[in-house]
């Protein structure tokens, strides 16, 4: 047992670990792709990709080589972003270098289903003490809002998301940066917090007036302390006591214009230059899928990482849908999609970027993009190797003579079939009636071959009574016992159930959790304006390191040195991925609110006449009473009293 | 005896006296404050209450019966009823448009379907597939089978399998918690292939719109009513009957509403709302009421029981009109079996209707767009919800599809027939209480004239056994049925059921065998008093569930259970019985319906009409898990032979 539990340990450490932001190991990657770029060894790896991918003829050859030429500058740019003190990066001009950097860039994907996903990304890093005795009091890029509640609070990582919608997995595959429908708070605290409740309690209000949000209504019966699903992202992640840890997600809240402006006011030029301009509302709400996040952790300054700086992430992915934004026309460009183009950069940003994702078009056989750009960057994202097309908002070249930059992406092929994605899930409620239910949990693993582990973290309310002895974990029609399960059972009105397991997928399989439950009657204060609408079970959470797309297709295919092969590469050989269920939306029995007046007067009726005359009936003693004497009798028997005689 | 007692003590007791007093005085104050009240607790008025109700029953019982009849039949009359209105707010202010203009290509689509059905010989799977992802849709099947416990002579059908073709329409920025859903069944011949079309039309069209705030479901079912079950029940994950079906893949979270489309020809006249659900089931009143106000609104025709909304409710003709549109609904409601594709949803608290496109030869034609146009305000309107219906009524009966009846308004007219029943029992108890001859000194002999429980239990167990024999023969015995009679598997059946039936009608002797000595005078009161108690149980829970079955019941029960004695005369009164006995109700409702339909059979065609009802109310259960057909075996028939029973005592 003792060594089962270490076993687990050990992997939650090296999920953790691994457990890296996936657009920081896109930039990691695209940093080790220019090495590989510019080392010597590397040129016929490349050719030989390139041969394979398509019968190319020499002008695709020539693009690639052009490519290796130009790769130089983002190579330099990309070191320069990564560690700012490394060797061989010149600093721009100025003589002290500046302790904060602001960085932009927006990723656009076309999506395997004619949709097209874009995703913003606004980096502030700052080399600074949050936590010393003296207050921080000079802020230049860093939001002094968000900086004043990280000292205030001692807060050591805050990771907070906006989503309107569903990733949809099977159609547009895995999401850079996963978030689940509604909002949703992780919070890591330093170790000098003595009251965490409290300290969470007021962060969240602080929170809710940052963001206008209604993150207020995060307490303890929607807050859960995960014990391996969610490790700090930043450094020093090996101290991991989840006591200091609070996680909590809000399905209902809906995430709107109100949101985005003072999410757009945390960024240092506002959405007045650079990427920022593009996002306007209007354009932003009219759309499928819609998600704003801030990450704010610490990070390593240097290799040595001697000096830690805080590094606030701002993060915006949107999907535009094919046929209502792009009214089915296989074609997008900037202005389609944000109606605005772009003219400058950020003139505070050091770097100001945009990449197209163009893997599946190498000879821009699936879509045309306009106007083209030579530069040419690799990265490994989500365990698939993708090639980008980059284009530089600093450099004045890159918006034409025309001054402004409006990409085209002009679509050639019609859409395909839906995706496979490697790791999937969904989620729903089975049975009927208002007294019982069970939630089922789906996950896929459609890896041919191979079976990996997965983290499964489920909380749910307390008024869903969940019997804990009726959890099944069923794959492939047999009982797949999880290594390790961690549960809180709920108590009423304070906390809810906290589920963790770590489950193992076998390949190429479905496996099913259910768990029955009971459906509580709430008492009548406690129902929601909408009772009838039903009450929202937040997502589950699945957190998993998938073998990647590369590792899979290593064996035979692909024409590569022999050397290289056999054993699969160790940093692309599984990815982090961590994937949201849908939420749920559960009836719970509900009086009937619209006659509160019928069921007063119906019981008070119903008490008076039913129980008082049956009461009545029960408890009196009845008897014979004597008749009443006769009017003559009553009349002598008065004149009797009077004269003192005794009545007849 | 208390207060002259008083004014005997002497002086200085006057204040202790004064307090003992208090007593009689504080009992003559209840009296007071429960004047009203006081009819049962004085024990004068209640005897007088008591005499009056025993002399004067069978007058009572009749007047009530009289009244009860009359109040029903008053309830199609229009002054008596509610205009019907819409309570959901979030489906009543709202403004939506209606732009679908594709109801030209939604027919091709419907033709294009029908080549295919006709190429595949059945549901094209394939094509319907494609066709829906071309249409943005999520798609996804679900395969199905099932065999029924014996063959379905009406559908020529005994080992189904099948596929439902369903494309999800995921609204943009919805978390899918909450789906509406379009079905359409893909019917053999050449029917319902406009539906299909219909169906594709607006998939696309919604597919354009960005105001969708729920996913929308749009579903093919193959089999009917079989297919959808499959559907329901992969959707929810339970298995109430026994079928086998495939998991199904996409969901939409928790449904709000379906609506179910039938429609056969490319114009139709008008469109028919079918609300009766499985168990005599209706959706929220909302739900029609949604139906009638764009019926207003784009100018369609639409009727309920296939009759159009008279405006002469002031003469014979139009109340005439009024109920049978009544009774049309309440036969069908009674019958407890799902009326179109959507019966089936109601029991997941699914609000669903049908709506049927009918083309008879009238001069106003309804063309494709125009339904489309409808159905797209329908479906805008039920985005609109916050909430599941829940505002309008759940009991309602409707003369008119503009008005309605409701729960309140119809309970008495059961209420008067129920109370027969009471009072029949408050008579029987009272003459069980009073010994007949009473003795000088009033020493009633409880040992001579009660009856053991022997003579009570004894016919119960057995009528009841007889009931269980009813219900589960007829499955069971299908197949030796089959090996020893030249009939078919569903004549069997049927044939065992009536057998069975009428085999429970030499139950007193049966009885009476098994008692020992001569069943007394007060052996049948007490028996009597407990059927008639039990029927009044039965027939309020049933009444309850289902008013119009319990209606129907009580309207041929109630005078049975009220006058049978083992005193009357035997023949006339058991050819009563028989007469009034839930087989010849049914058999009754099977021509009164013919002739509420304006579809009059001849008897030959009647009586074969009613054998394949009884079958289909077996499969109905068996099939779907209707309740009528167990209640009657298992409960109503039992209680009707008790009072068989009680006729031939002896």
């Amino acid at each position: 047992m003792a060594a089962r539990r270490r076993l687990v340990s050990a992997l939650l450490v090296f999920l953790c670990a691994s457990s890296v932001f996936s657009g920081a190991e896109s930039q990691e990657a695209t940093l080790t792709g220019g090495h590989r770029a510019a080392a010597v060894d590397d040129p016929p790896t490349d050719t030989e990709r390139a041969e394979q991918a398509a019968e190319q003829p020499a002008v695709e050859e020539r693009r690639w080589e052009a490519t290796e030429v130009e790769e130089a500058t983002p190579d330099e740019a990309a070191g320069e972003k990564q560690d700012t003190s490394a060797p061989g990066t010149a600093a721009p001009s100025s003589a002290p270098q500046p302790k904060d950097d602001f960085q932009e860039e927006l990723v656009v994907r076309p999506l395997h289903s004619g949709d097209i996903y874009a995703s913003f990304q606004f980096r502030t890093l700052w080399e600074t003490d949050f936590t010393r005795e003296n207050k921080v009091s000079h802020y230049r890029l860093f939001p002094k809002s968000l900086g004043q509640v990280i000292s205030k609070f001692s807060v050591r990582e805050l990771h907070i998301s906006f989503t309107q919608g569903y990733w949809r997995t099977m159609q547009w595959g895995q999401p850079f940066l996963p978030s689940p429908p509604g909002a949703e708070l992780w919070v890591w605290f330093q170790d000098s917090v003595t009251d965490v409740d409290g300290t969470w309690k007021e962060l969240t209000n602080v929170l809710s007036g940052i963001f206008c949000a209604s993150l207020n209504f995060i307490d303890s019966t929607n807050t859960v302390q995960p014990s391996a699903s969610f490790k700090p992202l930043g450094i020093g992640n090996e101290a991991t006591d989840h006591r200091f840890l609070r996680y909590a997600t809000l399905p209902r809240e809906i995430v709107c214009t109100e949101n985005l402006t003072p999410w757009k006011k945390l960024l240092p030029c506002g959405s007045k230059a650079g990427l920022a301009v593009l996002l306007k509302s209007e354009k932003l709400f009219h759309s499928s899928f819609h998600s704003q996040a801030v990450h704010i952790r610490p990070v390593c300054e240097d290799r040595q990482c001697k000096t830690t700086s805080w590094e606030l992430r701002q993060t915006l992915n949107v999907v535009f849908d094919l046929y209502t934004s792009g009214q089915g026309k296989r074609e997008w460009s900037l202005f389609k999609m944000f109606s605005r183009t772009l003219t400058e950069a950020c003139p505070l940003a050091s770097s100001s970027k945009i990449y197209i994702d163009v893997t599946d078009n190498p000879q821009g056989e699936q879509f045309e993009l306009s106007p083209a750009t030579a530069l040419l960057s690799q990265a490994v994202v989500l365990g698939d190797r993708r090639t980008f097309s980059v284009y530089d908002l600093t450099q004045q070249i890159t918006f034409g003579s025309v001054r402004s930059l409006n990409l085209l992406i002009r679509w050639k092929s019609t859409e395909g079939d839906m995706l496979r994605p490697l790791l999937h899930a969904e989620r729903y409620v089975a049975g009927y009636g208002l007294q019982t239910g069970e939630i089922h949990t789906l996950m896929y693993n459609n890896h041919p071959y191979r079976s990996f582990p997965v983290l499964l973290l489920d909380s749910v309310p307390w008024y869903l009574r969940l019997y804990i002895h009726t959890l099944t974990v069923t794959s492939k029609g047999k009982d797949n016992k999880p290594s390790y399960i961690h549960y809180q059972p709920s108590k009423d009105r304070l906390r809810p159930h906290l589920l963790e397991m770590l489950v193992q997928l076998p390949p190429n399989s479905v496996t099913e959790v259910t768990v029955q439950f009971e459906r509580a009657l709430l008492k009548w204060t406690e129902y929601t304006p909408d009772p009838n609408h039903g009450f929202y079970v937040g997502s589950s959470v699945i957190s998993s390191l998938v073998p990647s797309i590369v590792a899979m297709d290593t064996n035979s295919t692909l024409k590569r040195p022999l050397f290289s092969s056999f054993f699969p590469c160790k940093e692309e050989s599984s990815f982090f991925v961590r994937i949201y269920t849908e939420p749920l939306l559960v009836n719970l029995p509900t009086p009937d609110f619209s006659m509160p007046y019928n069921v007063i007067c119906l019981t008070c009726t119903v008490v008076a006449v039913g129980y008082g005359s049956l009461y009545n009936l029960l408890t009196r003693s009845f008897q014979i009473e004597e008749p009443s004497p006769g009017l003559a009798k009553r009349i002598a028997n008065i004149i009797r009293k009077m004269r003192g005689v005794p009545p007849l | 005896m208390l207060r002259q007692r008083t004014h005997v003590t002497s002086r200085c007791g006057r204040v202790m006296d004064r307090r003992r007093s208090s007593e009689p005085r504080r009992q003559d104050r209840v009296t007071v404050d429960n004047n009203n009240m006081g009819l049962l607790s004085d024990p004068n008025r209640r005897r007088a209450l008591l005499g009056l109700l025993t002399r004067l029953n069978a007058p009572i019982c009749v007047v009530c019966y009289m009244a009860g009849v009359a109040w029903f039949m008053g309830l199609a009359f229009e002054p008596f009823t509610l205009r019907t209105y819409m309570s959901e707010n979030a489906m009543g202010s709202t403004m939506v448009e209606e732009r679908f203009p594709a109801g030209e290509r939604a027919l091709a689509t419907g033709r294009e379907f029908a080549a295919h059905k006709k190429k595949t010989g059945g549901m094209p799977v394939d094509w319907l597939v494609r066709t829906m992802q071309a249409r943005g849709l999520e798609v996804f099947t679900q395969s199905f089978s099932r065999t029924l416990p014996f063959p379905d002579e009406n559908k020529e059908r005994y080992m189904v399998k099948g596929t439902n073709v369903y494309g999800i329409l995921r609204a943009p920025r919805a978390p899918r918690t909450e789906a509406l859903v379009l079905s359409a069944p893909c019917n053999p011949g050449d029917e319902n292939n406009q539906a299909v079309g219909l169906l594709l039309g607006l998939a696309q069209y919604f597919r354009n719109q960005i105001f969708l705030a729920k996913d929308v479901i749009f579903l093919v079912n193959e089999h009917d009513l079989i297919g959808m079950q499959a559907w329901l029940e992969g959707y929810h994950h339970t298995n109430t009957t026994g079928m086998d079906w495939s998991p199904l893949q996409g969901r939409g979270g928790s449904i709000q509403a379906a609506l179910s489309l039938e429609l056969s020809s490319d114009i139709i006249t008008s469109l028919d709302l079918v609300l009766e659900g499985l168990n005599g089931q209706l959706p929220n009143l909302d739900l029609a009421n949604l139906f009638y106000a764009f019926c207003q609104k784009i100018g369609v025709l639409c009727t309920i029981q296939g009759k159009l909304q008279r405006n002469d409710w002031d003469s014979v003709s139009g109340y005439s009109h009024a109920v049978q549109t009544m009774m049309l609904m309440v036969m069908k409601q009674a019958s407890g079996r799902p009326w179109g594709d959507h019966g089936l949803f109601l029991r997941y608290h699914i609000e669903a209707a049908t709506i049927k496109g009918i083309n008879s030869f009238r001069q106003y034609k309804t063309d494709a767009t125009t339904i489309g146009r409808l159905l797209e305000g329908m479906y805008r309107k039920l985005n609109n919800l916050l909430e599941r219906l829940h505002q309008s009524y759940f009991f309602y009966l409707m003369p008119s599809l503009s008005h309605f009846v409701s729960i309140g308004y119809y309970m008495p007219a059961f209420g008067l027939l129920a109370v027969i029943l009471l009072l029949r029992a408050l008579d029987l108890w009272v003459q069980l209480m009073t010994p007949p001859p009473r003795t000088e000194d009033g020493v009633i002999d409880i040992e001579q004239s009660s009856p053991g429980v022997l003579s009570v239990l004894t016919p119960l167990v057995i009528s009841h056994l007889t009931g269980v024999a009813l219900y589960m023969l007829p499955v069971r015995f299908q197949e030796m049925a089959v090996e020893h009679f030249p009939v078919s598997e569903t004549e069997a059946v049927v044939l065992t059921a009536i057998a069975v039936y009428t085999a429970g009608l030499a139950l007193p002797h049966n009885t009476h065998r098994l008692l020992a000595g001569e069943g007394t005078e007060q052996g049948w009161r007490v028996l009597k008093l407990v059927a008639v108690l039990y029927l009044a149980v039965l027939l309020g829970c049933t009444a309850l569930i289902n008013f119009s079955l319990g209606f129907i019941l009580a309207l041929t029960l109630v005078p049975v259970a009220a006058f049978v004695t083992p005193h009357v005369p035997k023949v006339l009164s058991a050819f009563i019985l028989v007469i009034l006995s839930p087989a010849c109700t049914l058999l009754f409702s099977v021509f009164f319906f013919q002739e509420l339909q304006e579809m009059p059979v001849s008897f030959q065609d009647g009586w074969v009409l009613y054998l394949s009802v009884i079958s289909q109310g077996i499969l109905d259960h068996v099939l779907y898990g209707s309740l009528v057909y167990p209640l009657i075996a298992l409960l109503v028939y039992p209680c009707w032979l008790l009072f068989w029973n009680i006729l031939f005592w002896k």
